[in-house]
């Protein structure tokens, strides 16, 4: 920045802006482009969503929502939610805490195994499970035996959307509490304070909105994902079908206003996501992580 | 901290008064082996119980190789088109001042958060023949629904915030003081642009295309819907994945799965390398 004492604010900027910015036409040109890009390839597709779902009243949307297997949908993938999201809070703080507060050898090495699900396709992340307790694996006879049932069933679902958004609160987690450092803790402590009074009272206050931030993105991923759930699930309707597998199935009965009334609610949850999640970024974008995205 | 001597040798953890190492760090290990690490090498030593010639013949099955030519191509068509409009969506978004701005930036988040069948299924609509972007491309006898035009549609949706948020913090933080340089020292708008704030956001382009393709490699519930699926056209390799475990042909499925693990990994890590490169040269 330029120091004002030096430059007197009223030249200088008036000549500066001239050259540090592009041409009026220039900037309508680039707008034109930016905005139509967004138009067409995020706006068009989220109006179609909703507007296929009540192309035939709200009557037929009700209709559709209020369907045996279509509640069953709903159901399971709340139930799926409700078990993994939970799971991967508690590795995401645990990690975090080892990461973030001690200087170990290979932690850059843990990091980059923890991201590695996000390089692994949604249908091999579900594949893994399916080699790992088919009934052709090695386990798959014991399973059978003692009468344990993993694939195709709620199991496999909750393995495989669990392996999808295990990173989220970790990565979340792990920038923010390296940022803030281990002085208040060490505080804590040296009055007196033992370690889980130091986590409950210190550091969960100091990440909470970062803790929020992630479990929100892997909420989004656990209720939305469709690829390895789609493997391990078996698509047995009203049993083991979640809401986006039940969206395949309308659309490939084309039961149009079916697919997409449930398809709408899931938009309707994503656009609930993105909301919260602007809102924590305006509001907490200190106490967030920098890194943001996925 | 200085108070203890430093101890000369190796030693795994720096010592510190924060309680719970072992705990943590413990439990983290154990969880990844469980849900990451175990399966992932099952998956590996599977692939490797093959054989080499089962191996070899899987992997060059006609079918195979097209389907990962169509995964790997349309990945990167649709991460370059994001390279381009994604980079310029972010210059506008953190250049330029309108109504509405912090809407639009949200929005460019709606693919992360939209999950995918979803996007499928409303792509495949916008772009069949009576769809509302089919019918305006029919006359032009462009056709994207059930082609594999449509599947790089799909994979623009859901690459694009990838480029974004990488490009978009890079150029918030560039030194107007470089641009103002640039031009007291003669260079026009454009040479600015291309010449001086272009190297710099290089890196970030370049992640941002990785972090795009890696994705679009891989993806499958938007792309399904929209593709057709016909063999050899417009089949990806996750789809032909899946079709293999419908026949039980459990060894086919894994070794394509093996070969897409392996080309991603392999693909990442020359990317770092262009990536630290960039970095050396005009970071």
């Amino acid at each position: 920045m330029a120091d004002p004492e030096l430059y007197p604010a009223d030249v200088h900027h008036e000549h500066a802006s001239l050259a540090v910015t592009e041409r009026p036409w220039a900037r309508a040109a680039l707008m034109l482009v930016a905005f139509g890009f967004l138009a067409i390839f995020l706006l068009l597709p989220l109006v179609v969503v909703f507007e296929q779902a009540f192309s035939r009243g709200i009557g037929a949307f009700v209709e559709a929502i209020n369907e045996h297997d279509t509640i069953a949908a709903i159901k399971l993938t709340l139930l799926v939610a409700v078990i993994s999201v939970p799971l991967n809070l508690v590795f995401g703080v645990a990690a975090a805490w080892a990461i973030a507060k001690f200087e170990f050898k290979g932690k850059a090495f843990l990091i980059t195994l923890i991201d590695l699900p996000f390089s692994v396709s949604p249908v091999i992340s579900g594949l893994v499970y399916v080699l790992l307790f088919g009934a052709s694996s090695l386990l798959g006879p014991w399973l059978k035996l003692h009468g344990i049932v993993i694939l195709f069933a709620v199991p496999g679902i909750v393995l495989a959307t669990v392996f999808v958004t295990f990173p989220f609160v970790a990565r979340e987690l792990i920038p923010l509490m390296q940022e803030q450092g281990t002085g208040d803790e060490e505080a804590a402590l040296s009055l007196g304070a033992n370690g889980w009074q130091t986590i409950w009272h210190v550091t969960l206050p100091n990440i909470k909105w970062g803790l929020l931030y992630g479990v929100l993105l892997c909420n989004a991923r656990a209720m939305g994902e469709f690829g390895a759930v789609s493997v391990v699930s078996g698509h047995i309707r009203g049993m083991t079908n979640t809401m986006p597998l039940h969206v395949e199935i309308l659309y490939n009965e084309y039961n149009a206003v079916g697919a997409f009334a449930v398809a709408s609610v899931l938009a309707g949850l994503a656009l609930v996501t993105l909301v919260l999640k602007t809102l924590l970024e305006l509001r907490y974008g200190a106490e967030i992580a920098a890194t943001r995205g996925h | 901290m200085t108070t203890a001597p430093a101890k000369a040798g190796w030693r795994f953890r720096q010592p510190s008064v924060i309680p719970g190492f072992g705990l943590t760090l413990g439990f983290s290990l154990a969880y990844l082996t469980l849900i990451i690490l175990i399966p992932l090498s099952g998956l590996v030593w599977r692939s490797a119980s093959l054989g080499w010639t089962d191996f070899w013949a899987i992997a060059t099955d006609r079918r195979t190789v097209k389907a990962l030519e169509i995964s790997f191509g349309t990945a990167f068509i649709a991460a370059a088109i994001n390279v381009v409009f994604g980079t310029i969506v972010a210059w506008v978004l953190v250049r330029y001042r309108f109504p509405g701005r912090r809407v639009i930036d949200a929005m460019v988040d709606l693919p992360f958060a939209l999950p995918t069948a979803v996007a499928g299924i409303a792509l495949t609509t916008l772009y069949s023949p009576k769809g509302w972007m089919g019918a305006l491309l029919a006359p032009l006898g462009i056709k994207v629904a059930y082609t594999p035009l449509g599947i790089v549609i799909a994979l623009v949706f859901i690459g694009l915030p990838f480029v974004v948020r990488t490009v978009q913090p890079i150029i918030e933080e560039i030194d107007k003081e470089v641009e103002e340089a640039a031009a007291t020292l003669g260079a026009n708008r454009f040479q600015t642009i291309f010449l001086v704030l272009f190297p710099g956001l290089a890196p970030a382009v370049v992640t941002g295309f990785a972090l795009a393709f890696a994705r679009g490699v891989g993806e499958y519930g938007s792309v399904i819907f929209i593709a057709g699926n016909l063999p050899y056209i417009s089949e990806i390799a996750p789809l032909l994945i899946v079709i293999r475990l419908e026949e039980y042909d459990y060894a086919a499925a894994t070794a394509i799965a093996t070969i897409m693990l392996a080309l991603s990994f392999a693909m990442l890590l020359v990317i770092n390398l262009i990536q630290s490169w960039t970095r050396k040269r005009y970071g």
